[in-house]
């Protein structure tokens, strides 16, 4: 398990050092997701309810993500890498655990950002919703990832991510605006968390059916 | 080490290799030769285990950790050092006293000034020689290496001479090369694909 831990941790630190050094996904995460605001912003009437503005909320972390998911295995398969990674005696899930852990830090990053200026242009933004938020990144991220990586093998691979990734990430959609707005939020809550503990699980153990033929 | 029966692979309608036969026992030098599009690339993939055949039978008796694989691509990441990139894989593999063995291969391969340089800005020759560097650093048992002198000078040639020379003796090696002259003098065996 150490072992396993310390293969996810150098994969992961060597992905935070590539976009260190690259600056290729993290700046257009964070101009996209404050470009959306803004055209939501002015798009929006001057009356619209919190209830809008929260669905859009949603609308910007979703696509947001999956801006720094196209840009995922860039590199890997660009350079050829994923060869050399899937050939190291490691476990291969290690791969998918150390880029989960790298795109989860570009989105809680680019949502750092988003959060207040969500609350700066619409409304106000409350614990739950912030709950929510954090949950539903695990979701995307784990099964963005897994997708990610099956869309990087295939030639159209700008289309394939988004056709495969936006009908699975309706349920976190679904989870994250009521989270926001129902009057019950813990029922949505839990069941954002049961969507990543089915999705985490499901995306570890077929990230290696992914990778290799 | 590598035993091969009919092997062959197809790509959609496209074959890209035919069935081949050959056995390659451990210790052994296979150089596997042919004009560009014969599948000397997609043959040494499949024994490498990134490609399944489409029928014949193949056995490679060697753990994912005991194989070392040089491609066409050098398989490092354009924006880290060759250290750290050397010491990425080292992690990986698990090598014993991993940064003396990634110095002593920099040392030996001529890259020890260019260690701190990204590797985006090494010439086609030295990303070869990290290449090189790559595929040695676990010190595999079994060799898998896709046209070895690709993009090598002169100096780079006869280093990996050298290194080929003193692998030969204790490891086995299966090198494809559409220029094999050079490593004839090596080979126990040789396996031309048309």
């Amino acid at each position: 398990m150490r072992r396993y831990l310390s293969d996810a941790g150098a994969l992961a630190r060597k992905d935070l050092l590539l976009e260190l050094r690259a600056r290729d996904t993290l700046p257009a995460m964070l101009l996209f997701v404050v470009s959306v605001l803004v055209v939501f912003h002015f798009a929006l009437p001057q009356n619209a309810s919190a209830r809008a503005s929260l669905g859009l909320l949603w609308v910007a972390i979703l696509f947001t993500a999956l801006l720094g998911l196209g840009r995922a295995f860039v590199a890997e398969r660009e350079q050829g890498v994923l060869d050399g990674l899937v050939l190291a005696p490691s476990d291969r899930s290690a791969i998918w655990v150390g880029k989960v852990v790298a795109t989860l830090a570009f989105l809680v990053v680019a949502e750092v950002v988003a959060l207040p200026a969500f609350a700066l242009f619409f409304t106000s933004i409350d614990a739950t919703t912030v709950a929510g938020v954090a949950l539903a990144d695990i979701g995307i991220c784990a099964v963005g990832t897994l997708l990610a990586a099956m869309a990087a093998a295939g030639r159209a691979r700008e289309l394939l991510l988004p056709l495969l990734f936006l009908p699975l990430a309706i349920p976190i959609v679904v989870g994250g605006v009521g989270s926001s707005l129902a009057a019950s939020s813990g029922k949505y809550l839990g069941f954002l968390a049961l969507y990543d503990a089915i999705f985490v699980v499901l995306a570890w153990a077929a990230f290696e059916y992914v990778v290799t033929e | 080490m590598i035993r091969a029966r009919a092997v062959a692979r197809r790509f959609g309608d496209k074959r890209a290799l035919e069935p081949v036969d050959f056995e390659l026992p451990r210790g052994g030098f296979l150089v596997v030769t042919g004009p560009n599009g014969s599948g000397k690339t997609t043959l040494l993939r499949l024994c490498a285990g990134l490609l399944i055949p489409t029928s014949g039978e193949l056995e490679v008796r060697a753990e994912r950790g005991q194989l070392g694989y040089l491609a066409h691509e050098p398989l490092v990441y354009r924006e880290l050092t060759a250290i750290e990139n050397l010491d990425l894989y080292g992690r990986l593999y698990r090598v014993p006293e991993r940064r003396e063995r990634v110095g002593m291969l920099l040392e030996r391969f001529g890259l020890w000034e260019a260690r701190g340089e990204r590797t985006g800005s090494y010439s086609r020759g030295m990303l070869q020689r990290l290449a090189l560097c790559r595929a040695l650093l676990h010190d595999p048992e079994l060799l898998i290496l896709d046209e070895p002198a690709n993009a090598l000078d002169a100096a780079g040639e006869e280093l990996l001479e050298r290194e080929l020379e003193e692998l030969r003796r204790e490891r086995t090696l299966l090198v494809a090369s559409h220029s094999p002259q050079r490593l004839e003098r090596f080979a126990t065996g040789k396996l031309a694909l048309t």
